[in-house]
Formats: C-alpha cells, structure tokens, sequence
C-alpha cells in the first residue's frame, strides 16, 4: 500500500526538508494560504470525515467550526503528550515524518487564524523535542514560519514545549493548564478550548495523528480520503500493536480493517503455541475484550467496536494471551493510574488508591472473594463522577477483568481464605 | 542577584520569548530543566530565582517540582536509569529485566534505589510510549533524557558500570 502518514516507510529521508518538499511538501500549506479562505479549509476538512485520532473520534472539521471568531487571538496547540500505555505512533510520526505533521499544524492555524502554535511534548520526548526545534528552526529559514507568508498578511509562529512526566496532560484542558505553567489538572467544561482554551483565548487542539491528515486531505481533496476507510470511520489509522504479539510495531491501515488482521497477519500472530485470550483496543484504558471469533472478526473503526464491548479510541492494541492472567493485569493497569491521576476529584484521587490496595491484597491471597467484591464496588462508584476521563479509564480493566474473565479471579482466590465465588458481585 | 539569569541569559530569554509577554508563567517547566541541569535537582534557590523570572511566589514553583515526575527536589544519584514497567513492557519481560538488575545492584526491586557510590538509581517508571520496544527504559542526568530500548540485562549493566565510572 502507499503510506499516508508514516510516508517515510515510502520515502526514508522525508525528515529532510528538501525531500519532503520534493515530494509535494507545504504545496497543501501554499494552496491554503494564497488561494483558499479559511471557512474553506475547515470545511473540507469537515467533508473528509477526519476525526480525532488522540482517542475521542470527535469529528476535526466541527472542532474547527467552533472556534470562537468574536475572541482574538487565536491558538492552536497539537498535543503530543502520548502516555497511554500501548500508544507509540505520534512519536514515530515525530521522529521520521516530522513536516508532513508540522505542516498539518500550520494548515489547522490558517484555518482558525491563529498566529501562534505550539506543540506540547511529553517530557521523555526531550532528544526528539531537541531534533523538532531544530525543524522549526529550518522552516523559518525557509520562509514557511514567520511574517507574511507568501507574501500574504498571514503570518506564524511555531514552537516546541516539553511537559515533565504526567499522563494527565494528554486531557486537553490539563495539557492547557500545563502550558500556562500550572499544574495538569483538567478543567471544568463547557466551555471547551475552541471557546475557551489556552490563556483563555479560543484554542483549537488536536493530535499528533489527526493533524498529519490534514496536509494530505488538501492537497488530493475530501473525496480521495473518503475513499479509505468506512462510510463513518474514514481515512488511514495508525494501530499501535503490543503485548504478547510476534511482531509488535506501527501499522498503518485503513480504518475497518479486522482486529484478526492486524494481529495475525501483520502482527505475526500470538508467540509459541499459546492461545490469543483477551485484546486491549485503546491501550490500559480499554475495556477488555474476550477475544474470540466475533472479537477478532470486528472491523477497528468507532462504531464497530463498541459492539464487542470496548472502545478504539487511540487504537493502541495490547494483546493478551492465555498465559496471563487478568487479576494480574487489573493490577498493573490500576498501579498506573492510581500514580497519574491528578488528584483534583476525590472519586479518581481516592478511588484509585483504594482500588490498588484491594488489588495487592487480592494478588497476596491473603484475602477471600469478598475483597474482589469491593474492587468491583469502588470501581462502579468512581464511574460518572470525575472530571475529566481518567477516573473512568481506571475502572474499565476491572469491571470488564471481573465480569468477563470471573475464571481467573476464582483461581487467585483459591490460594486464600475459602469462599463462595457466589458472593461476588459478577 | 539572580544566578539562572546571570549564568544562562540567552538560554532563558529565548525560553521566554516563545511565550506572551503577559505570560511569562509559561517558562516555568523550560526554565526548571535549566536549573535542574548540573545539580539534577531543583535548590531551594533555583526555586527562588525561576519564581523571580516568571514572577510567581516559590510556592508555586515548588508545587511545579513536586506534581511532574521529571524533577526533583532533593540531592539524589546523577543519573537516573528509569525502567518502564507498565503492562505492555511487563508483558515483554520489563517486570524481570527490573528485579534481576536490581539482583545484580543490590538493590531493592520495589522501590528507585540507589547504589552505593550513589551515582546511579535504578527506579521503574510508569509507561514511556515505547512498548513494541520493550524491555527498555530511559536514562536521565541533568544533560536530558535518552531512551534505550530492547533491553537486556546484560546491556543495562554494561551501561550502568559506563555511568559509574562516567566523573
């Protein structure tokens, strides 16, 4: 297939910038700038059927749409502050492609006429972000960043910032927050960044992913992306492949292809002779999925996935075989998100440090069923009642861990004090 | 007298040139990888000083330091050998990487642990967006952060005798 987004598994040195501009390179930002109107570029975005690629699926060209024009000036920030466990393409975008996606940027500020754009990085990227400052620094000697580009009255600038370790960041409020120099803690909405977002000004963010589209939606047209993908789930995604798979690696495919697909064909398939168990889809954040023939014959796209339970989301697919065991995995998901939640609502603060201690106590098997009875309890009462969707990841492995896997739980708890599975809220 | 300003004058203006000038606040998380640069930790005094450039109280650069996990408040080893231990590495051997490492240090598995020459903590960290490389972590000094990935134990070792003997 020709790549849309990892392009330098086509063309190795597309970090370049002579490459990159011999292959078409800011010919979609020139177009932009010097022939279309703004309202025109937002709209077909919105045409191509572009959605989030951070997680959510929020449709990019009504994200553009709402961004306040009574309130200047305008940001744009790309947030590449990847942290969910199983997630690792924006950074393979940075590293190899890193125009096409700076591009996207500067065609999104065009189209919400913003002069300034930052890229927040999280802080473990900092040899890349040292890499990408001197990107921008190219492109301003090029004349693609700066005053008057183009000879129009349309004028950016363009800068990297590094955050310093937390997960939360990736919310797009707390990443706001981060950026003004505060804690990363998500904000109250509405209002949302395109209304109210960095300083308070309307701010458009978006990911990694969703804004390497861009550059390529304009220059071959809304039509030509539709083409790829579902009628609802169009254009190429990026599927981040982990866990107990022979190949784990980037692939990009087009929305819609099969979870059977990309693991056994791409991904080589589950290592020795051990059976395929479970599948993550949106990295430790997921419902966990039974992965059996319904499972793995689902398409990967937004609407389909639900059907099995589970959410896309960044699509970071973590494969579990039959060696594991979901008590333990519960485990680790509740570990890391107990460490990054922010600590500003009391159900996700509060919720996740019990959760962790319930768990340990579980994996000792000093306990009896009726600890795993109260996880599943404390887990229903973060649901719903925490700003931002951090409290709510942290309790999907061990809703779904319990009522989907109850085996391995009545495993566990036959090392300790005997009970009655029975008991248990499952 | 401000010594950040004194020492690193161009390095700072060009950290808050990239943001408003009515929001300088912004600098704080480049100016604090600045001060945390030779020492690997933030002074009392480095707090000051990033708080008179910025123009917030220390308070609220202290507050900074303390909820993102890249800095550090307190003296502790130069470098830093981070193992990520999150569920994807786990799956590839990260848990096992950490504790025969940690064997061969002497060291407590369970918690960041330094050696005895205090050079070099060995920690586990949460998820690093590297998981089709694991096992793998990152190595932090006051001169950056650099990952590396696919991991032994015996390349980790070979590493951490290299930073032991690093002046």
């Amino acid at each position: 297939m020709t790549y849309v987004l990892f392009r330098h598994r086509d063309i190795p040195d597309i970090d370049q910038l002579d490459v990159y501009m011999k292959h078409g390179g800011f010919e979609a930002f020139n177009k932009v700038v010097t022939t279309m109107k703004p309202e025109e570029v937002v709209e077909e975005v919105f045409k191509s059927g572009l959605r989030g690629r951070g997680g959510a699926g929020f449709p990019t060209g009504l994200k553009w749409r709402f961004i306040d024009k009574n309130n200047w000036p305008h940001y744009v920030v790309a947030n590449a502050d990847e942290s969910e466990p199983g997630t690792f393409k924006d950074r393979e975008i940075m590293e190899r492609n890193p125009f096409q996606f700076y591009e996207g940027v500067m065609i999104c500020a065009y189209a919400v006429q913003a002069n300034d754009a930052y890229n927040y990085m999280r802080g473990e990227f900092w040899e890349l972000a040292h890499v990408l400052d001197g990107k921008l620094a190219e492109l301003e000697q090029a004349g693609l960043l700066g005053d008057n580009l183009f000879g129009t009255d349309f004028s950016l600038r363009m800068y990297n910032h590094l955050g310093a370790g937390a997960y939360i960041c990736g919310e797009e409020t707390a990443l706001l927050e981060s950026l003004e120099g505060k804690l990363g803690q998500p904000r109250l909405r509405p209002p949302f960044p395109p209304s109210f977002g960095l300083y308070g000004k309307p701010t458009i963010v978006n990911n990694v992913e969703t804004l390497t589209n861009v550059p390529m939606i304009i220059a071959k047209g809304a039509d030509w992306y539709r083409t790829i993908g579902t009628e609802r789930s169009t254009g190429p995604k990026i599927f981040s492949l982990c866990g107990n798979v022979e190949k784990p690696g980037n692939y990009e495919l087009p929305l819609g292809t099969t979870f059977r697909e990309l693991i056994f064909e791409h991904g080589g398939g589950i290592p020795g002779e051990r059976k395929i168990k479970a599948i993550m889809p949106a990295g430790a954040s997921s419902a966990i999925i039974v992965a059996n023939d319904e499972a793995l014959d689902t398409p990967m796209d937004y609407e389909s996935v639900p059907n099995v339970g589970s959410m896309l989301g960044s699509a970071s697919v973590i494969v579990i075989d039959a060696s594991v065991s979901i008590d333990w995995l519960v485990k680790k998901t509740l570990h890391f998100f107990k460490h990054e939640s922010c600590g500003k609502c009391t159900p996700c603060r509060e919720g996740t440090y019990w959760m962790t201690h319930l768990i340990d106590r579980i994996e000792a098997g000093s306990e009896g069923y009726e600890q795993i009875g109260l996880l599943y309890d404390v887990a229903r009462n973060i649901e719903g009642k925490c700003l931002c969707a951090l409290g709510e990841f942290s309790i999907q492995a061990v809703v779904t861990g319990i009522d989907r896997f109850p085996d391995d739980w009545k495993a566990k708890a036959k090392n300790g004090v005997k009970r009655e599975m029975d008991a248990v809220a499952v | 007298m401000n010594n950040l300003l004194e020492k690193y004058n161009d390095e700072v203006q060009t950290i808050l040139n990239k943001y408003p000038d009515d929001q300088k606040r912004s600098a704080v998380m480049p100016l604090l990888y600045v001060a945390q640069r030779e020492k690997m930790y933030v002074s009392q005094e480095d707090m000051a000083e990033v708080a008179e450039i910025i123009g917030v109280t220390p308070t609220e650069v202290a507050s900074i330091i303390g909820f993102y996990s890249l800095y550090y408040d307190k003296p502790g080893a130069k470098f830093r050998i981070q193992v990520c231990t999150d569920l994807p590495c786990a799956l590839r051997g990260a848990d096992q990487l950490m504790e025969e490492l940690c064997h061969k240090l002497k060291l407590d598995p369970h918690f960041g642990v330094t050696t005895e020459d205090d050079k070099v903590t060995v920690e586990a960290v949460m998820c690093l967006a590297a998981c089709d490389k694991a096992p793998m972590f990152q190595l932090q000094s006051g001169d950056g952060i650099f990952y590396h990935e696919n991991q032994t134990v015996e390349s980790a070792m070979e590493l951490v005798e290299e930073l032991r003997h690093t002046p």
